[in-house]
């Protein structure tokens, strides 16, 4: 089937960023009352996208040769010639390309589903599904780019759907506030990304991944950009990565550039779920993925890739650490996002591809499945999103508490059937032999403890215990539109397990080109069981220590956490995310707004003043000529300013004081004009 | 047949579509979205002649786009800032009422 498949990806691989896109695209047009009918094209072109992209999928699935992963690479397509320079762009499919566009197509298709449900009461709704329309093909565009320009487009399209996705209650002052901080600070982020992409293009003279030898992580300019040393000892080819890296870190919500991601809960829960699954943060991961040929030169100890492991880990410690502290259910899992989002990065500097590939995938479907949940915890909870206000929701929402706990097993890395287990095995084991030191390593454990942790407290919290008061009332099970998807992905992460332990690590093989083998040996041996027994001992520790604080909490919501006895001030410091708002309020905002204040002093204390002698100078003269004016002055000029005042009076009256009035006659008068012109000089 | 007349009829078209906005909108702000148009319309119009034309080995009709391009974004940041000006002081943006000089 592979093989009848191939001859038609050229036209076929177009479809599946521009199916979304276009049904985007109409969606746009469309009026308010047609919202259904948005609805279901917009499913509908995700759907057959997501068809196409699985079909795309089953073509890579055998390697060229042994050890040369599938590629397959659209002949690029001439965008433009500027003077004797051609910008082309083109798509490409390798495994990478594929895992991801199956995954976004696949668990985007279940959150718009679940969306029909979940905003159904929404005035707004056709235009909910242009703007998931439009944000979903922008990632794929992202993920199949075979030109870092087509990337950077798709990447600020991505930017810009999020924008107005987080805004979507615009009349909500801290949801506008939230969609423009997040522009905002990923644009911070996209700087880097541009200079490095530009500094690229200058040494290399091209911005096509593959083409045939002379792309940009292709053997050839890898070597050039290697042999070139530039500021502080660096190779241009580190220090482009590191640019590239500050991109990624942006749009992944890295240490200091996350502060956007929390706030970003402002948006619709199914929103969330895109972000922080399939789309938007995934883009960072995926760009350092893609470009890591670049960032690999020099093996794992390079300087990019030392980076990248070490803001990860701090990343993943960090955010670990505040999601203790957070009472909201949303914003929970989104310090968690950030630190999952840290342990990919520590993946991609210690172990390679493969490993992040792994854990950004699984990590996409039971962070999906729990945003979902948490969407129809809110839901059923008449938007209450407090966590110490609900308690004993086990028994209001059973179905909903499956789901769930799946998620948050998987999450915390419950042992042998969740997909987190494995994924999160085999990070550890990469930064464990990282040759560059146990830094990492020991900050991703922490960071795994510590999510064990939170993960059990949130789910003690809202599903265990009684409901607590004052609280919610009458809380109930969702529709059953909104339990589908959920299903669906909950059968995701678990079954996704399958394809990346130690015995059978059929995904990380197919990645790097090779044929699938099974080697149950791999279980037993005492680096392997190392690791397992580690992780076995992270989860149990986790979870047995939320388990004796969280196990009795008082009936009262507004109790204080049972934590924050223990810790006092630092509890207070987590709580505020360890002062990261305040800090740049106070090192950015701040200067910005001193320096509009004094503009704007500037402009009231000098120039208006300045202005008021010059007004007091010239009053003061024409007081004195209206004086002698008057004294000087007869009857006879009295009458006959009195008519020209009346003729002024019916000349002024055109002048009506509305320019598109003015404009006409201007517009007339120049048809006019040119009207003579040309019958004079014909 | 080269594409220069579809082109210049396109660009004609925009011209004409902006200059709609510009006349007819109430809106401050569709009448500066007209106004981007017309910029726009124009800028094609350097292209075209530009692509179609005799050889420009110094790229003067890029160039020249690019330049308009730039000053269309500050015009737009400038005139949005007046326009943001003007309706916190009348609390609105609509032309029609913005008629305090008038005789």
């Amino acid at each position: 089937m592979a093989e009848a498949l191939i001859p038609h990806l050229p036209c076929l691989l177009w479809w599946v960023p521009f199916l979304p896109l276009l049904a985007g695209g109409i969606i746009a047009f469309l009026p308010n009352r047609l919202g259904r009918l948005a609805s279901r094209l917009a499913i509908g072109a995700l759907f057959v996208a997501c068809v196409i992209a699985l079909a795309a999928f089953v073509c890579t699935l055998a390697p060229a040769e042994e050890g040369v992963p599938f590629r397959f690479v659209a002949p690029p397509l001439t965008w433009f010639t500027f003077g004797d320079v051609a910008l082309k762009v083109g798509l490409v499919l390798d495994p990478l390309s594929a895992a991801m566009a199956a995954m976004v197509t696949f668990v985007a298709l279940w959150i718009f589903i679940y969306s029909i449900g979940y905003m159904e009461k929404e005035a707004r709704f056709g235009r909910f599904f242009g703007f998931l329309s439009l944000f979903c093909g922008a990632m794929l565009l992202v993920v199949l780019a075979n030109s870092l320009l087509l990337l950077f487009m798709a990447w600020e399209l991505v930017g810009l759907a999020s924008y107005m996705l987080i805004g979507f209650y615009f009349e909500k002052p801290p949801a506008a506030a939230a969609a423009q901080k997040a522009f905002i600070t990923t644009r911070v982020g996209d700087m880097a990304f541009f200079i490095g992409m530009i500094w690229l293009y200058r040494q290399s003279g091209t911005l096509l991944f593959y083409d045939h030898g002379n792309g940009l992580l292709e053997s050839g300019v890898l070597t050039s950009l290697a042999g070139i040393t530039t500021i502080g000892g660096l190779t241009v080819s580190a220090a482009t990565a590191l640019l590239l890296l500050v991109g990624a870190m942006g749009k992944s919500g890295q240490v200091p550039l996350h502060t956007w991601l929390p706030d970003a809960m402002e948006g619709p829960t199914p929103v969330s779920a895109l972000i922080h699954a399939a789309t938007m943060v995934a883009a960072g991961v995926f760009l350092v993925a893609r470009t890591y040929p670049i960032f690999g030169i020099g093996g794992l100890q390079s300087v990019p890739l030392t980076a990248a492991a070490w803001i990860g880990g701090i990343t993943a410690l960090y955010a670990a650490l505040v999601a203790m502290a957070q009472t909201d259910i949303k914003r929970i899992l989104a310090y968690s996002t950030v630190s999952q989002l840290g342990f990919m990065m520590v993946a991609l500097g210690t172990g390679g591809v493969a490993v992040a590939m792994f854990h950004l995938i699984a990590h996409a479907f039971f962070k999906a499945l729990l945003f979902l949940s948490a969407g129809s915890v809110i839901h059923g909870c008449h938007e209450e999103q407090d966590i110490r206000r609900m308690g004993g929701l086990r028994a209001a929402m059973p179905k909903t508490f499956i789901t769930y706990a799946i998620g948050m097993m998987a999450l915390a890395g419950f042992p042998f059937v969740f997909s987190g287990f494995w994924s999160k095995e085999a990070i550890l084991h990469g930064a464990m032999n990282w040759p560059g030191g146990y830094g990492p390593f020991l900050l991703t454990v922490a960071a795994a403890l510590l999510t064990a942790f939170y993960m059990t407290r949130q789910a003690l919290l809202v599903f265990y215990g009684v409901a607590r008061q004052p609280g919610v009332h009458h809380p109930h099970e969702s529709s059953s539109i909104m339990l589908v998807p959920l299903y669906v992905l909950a059968a995701g992460a678990v079954l996704l397990a399958i394809v990346g332990t130690p015995a059978w690590p059929w995904f990380e093989e197919w990645i790097k080109g090779e044929a699938a083998t099974c080697h149950p040996g791999a279980l037993v041996k005492p680096d392997a069981l190392k690791l397992i027994g580690l992780s076995l001992v992270i989860v149990t520790l986790g979870v047995g220590a939320s388990w004796q604080v969280y196990r009795n909490v008082s009936g009262d919501s507004a109790a204080p956490d049972p934590m924050a006895g223990k810790l006092a001030g630092i509890w207070k410091f987590l709580e505020q995310a360890m002062g990261f708002d305040a800090l740049y309020e106070k090192t950015i905002i701040g200067p910005l707004a001193f320096c509009a204040g004094a503009v704007d002093a500037l402009e009231r204390q000098i120039f208006v003043p300045l202005m008021a002698v010059g007004e007091s100078c010239i009053k003061r003269f024409g007081r004195w000529t209206g004086v002698s004016d008057e004294k000087g002055l007869n009857d006879g000029f009295d009458s006959l300013c009195c008519g020209l005042q009346n003729r002024a009076d019916s000349a002024s009256r055109s002048q009506a004081g509305k320019p598109q009035g003015y404009l006409r006659a201007i517009g007339l008068g120049m048809s006019v004009l040119l009207i003579l012109y040309f019958w004079l000089s014909a | 047949m080269t594409p220069l007349p579809l082109l210049l009829t396109l660009s004609s078209l925009l011209f004409t579509l902006g200059l709609f906005a510009v006349l007819t909108r109430r809106n401050v702000i569709l009448i500066l979205v007209g106004i981007e148009l017309m910029l726009n319309a124009a800028n094609i119009n350097f292209i075209a002649f530009w692509r179609y034309g005799p050889p420009d080995p110094d790229l003067i009709g890029p160039m020249f786009v690019l330049f308009s391009i730039a000053i269309a974004a500050a015009e737009a940041a400038v005139g949005l800032a007046i326009i943001l000006m003007v309706f916190r002081h009348t609390r609105s943006t609509d032309l029609n009422r913005l008629d305090s000089l008038h005789g």
